[in-house]
């Protein structure tokens, strides 16, 4: 089992708060690594690390074995990293099936190209239509994004990403907002994924990170304070106390 | 119906010339072929502003560079020494007109290079700063006329045709004017088109997906820079003058007005708008001297009543009609 991702001694400070506490963490192939912790824990600071749009003010990111830690987010994604938004941020006035030719586009390349035409290059329409075909999403192909419902935007943000057949995936809340069945549905598309992908998940939703991870890791005030397997993380004491608290519905 | 539209409104531009002649108004001749070339430099700049989502306020910088190369080469062509030292001046319109598009080319991926590094209103300042330095920089150019610019006494030469003839550079205009919309149309349907209109879109999820955001709204930003010197060149050609007005802000406020009145980021909106302020500026300007306030209002009225500009107007406009009778 190879490391995918490793993570070693990330500070990132705001002025005087401390938003990534000394935290190392890796993410090994064929694993889903949940991320939990409470709100302003710094989960999305981490994930913004890793993906490249902060820059963390010490310690090392590795992508398969390479230093990333200075490059740029296209730099990264270049090299395999996919993520999702915990907000959906998608291009709104384009097309379900817009948006995942232009991910396919981004693999693809030639996009220096200003004589060509964009719809006669089939290739990229068929890799999408592919993507698109057995999704929930197949028949809300022609909607613009901004006629989508909350849902759908989070199967997108989904798609999207693996439209870039990425070797990481770093996901940021993907259940946020889902309703009960959504949820459900997500969950059984991040394991399908899962068996191919490996993982970095932050989410909140237990049911969630108990039915999809292989290792969880405990952030609370930018410290990871707990890590490893499913049961010995709903049976750490600490953590219950920390972060789980009294909601012992949750576990 | 596009298609027809279009085909009409190639007939009625080419019967221009005859029309106003049978007229008796030459000074509309004159008019129309204003309006093609600005409509040339609006649609450079909303190349960047409407698909890009740059807003520029130094457009004007590479629309007066480009009239400059013709000037300077004029300059240099009459008194046969040569530019530098080494580059000899032309008057021929074959080598001016190219010259004119890769050197305010150069201009813009200068200038794009280093505003580009910033965004919002950073970016309007510093690309507007850009174009005043440049503005002054001819300005204190002495050799070349300083503030009163270049007189060109003859209009470059082309395949030995009369340019001196309104309509003929009407005509030579039209061509380019044409081809320009050609390439432009063909680069909006582009891969690289595609690329920028999801960079105005949205450029965080643009690099999230591996795109470079830098360096295709630098590229958009050069090509849009040589739209520019195209259409100042083909200026510096019709007036037979080029001078550091064409560079001044107020010019590059024109231009987006252009833009803004003929609808953000629609492909015939710049022509619409270049139109529309040229023929309200003649005609305001013969009524007051305070016609801006009147295209003030106007101004007004087009961007809080249309929401697209004229041709959202149109558009919106066709679509009521195409329903009615259906």
């Amino acid at each position: 089992m190879s490391a995918i991702l490793e993570i070693d001694g990330l500070v990132k400070r705001f002025g005087g708060l401390l938003a990534t506490d000394n935290v190392s963490l890796t993410v090994n192939t064929g694993e889903i690594h949940a991320l939990i912790g409470p709100n302003g824990a710094g989960k999305s600071t981490l994930i913004n690390q890793l993906c490249g749009e902060l820059t963390p003010d010490e310690g090392r990111i590795r992508l398969n074995g390479r230093d990333v830690t200075g490059m740029t987010v296209p730099d990264r994604v270049a090299m395999g990293l996919g993520r999702t938004f915990q907000i959906t941020n998608l291009l709104d006035d384009s097309t379900v099936r817009e948006n995942i030719a232009m991910a396919v586009l981004a693999l693809e390349g030639h996009n220096f190209r200003i004589w060509d035409n964009i719809l006669r290059r089939r290739s990229i329409w068929n890799q999408a239509d592919a993507l698109l075909t057995g999704t929930p999403l197949e028949s809300r192909a022609h909607v613009q994004v901004s006629g989508l419902s909350h849902g759908e935007r989070k199967q997108l943000e989904l798609l999207v990403a693996l439209a870039r057949k990425p070797r990481l995936l770093l996901l940021d809340e993907p259940m946020a907002g889902l309703g009960h069945v959504e949820s459900q549905e997500m969950i059984t598309r991040l394991q399908e994924i899962g068996q191919t992908t490996p993982m970095l998940l932050v989410e909140h939703d237990m049911d969630a990170v108990f039915a999809l991870a292989t290792r969880i890791s405990v952030l609370v005030y930018g410290r990871i304070i707990a890590s490893g397997t499913v049961d010995h993380i709903r049976t750490n004491p600490e953590v219950r106390e920390a972060y789980l608290g009294a909601e012992d519905e949750l576990c | 119906m596009q298609k027809t539209l279009i085909v009409v409104g190639l007939i009625v531009l080419l019967l221009v010339p005859t029309l106003t002649d049978l007229a008796g108004q030459p000074a509309l001749l004159s008019l129309v072929t204003r309006i093609l070339i600005y409509s040339i430099a609006a649609a450079s700049l909303n190349f960047i502003l409407g698909y890009g989502g740059m807003v520029s306020f130094g457009h004007a910088a590479f629309f007066g560079v480009g009239g400059y190369v013709v000037g300077i080469l004029f300059v240099h062509h009459g008194s046969g020494e040569p530019l530098l030292g080494f580059i000899p001046g032309s008057n021929q319109l074959l080598v001016t007109l190219p010259l004119a598009v890769i050197v305010a080319g150069a201009f813009a991926g200068l200038v794009g290079a280093l505003s580009l590094r910033t965004s919002g209103v950073q970016f309007i300042m510093i690309t507007l700063a850009f174009a005043q330095m440049l503005y002054f920089l001819f300005v204190s150019l002495k050799t070349y006329g300083g503030e009163d610019g270049i007189i060109i006494r003859r209009s470059n030469e082309l395949f030995g045709l009369d340019m001196r003839d309104k309509a003929v550079m009407y005509y030579v205009i039209l061509v380019v004017w044409a081809g320009f919309f050609v390439l432009l149309w063909r680069l909006i349907q582009s891969s690289f088109g595609t690329v920028i209109k999801g960079i105005r879109q949205n450029e965080r999820r643009m690099a999230a997906l591996g795109f470079a955001p830098y360096r295709y709204k630098l590229y958009a930003f050069v090509l849009a820079g040589a739209g520019a010197g195209l259409a100042g060149a083909l200026m510096a050609n019709f007036l037979r003058f080029t001078s550091p007005d064409m560079l001044h802000w107020s010019k590059s406020g024109e231009l987006m007005i252009m833009v803004i009145l003929g609808g953000v980021g629609s492909f015939f909106g710049p022509i619409l708008g270049a139109g529309a302020f040229l023929v309200l500026e003649s005609f305001l300007a013969g009524w007051s001297e305070h016609w801006p306030l009147a295209l003030g209002l106007i101004l007004l009225v087009v961007v809080l009543g249309t929401k697209g500009g004229l041709g959202g107007l149109i558009g919106k406009l066709a679509a009521w009609a195409t329903r009615g009778r259906t």
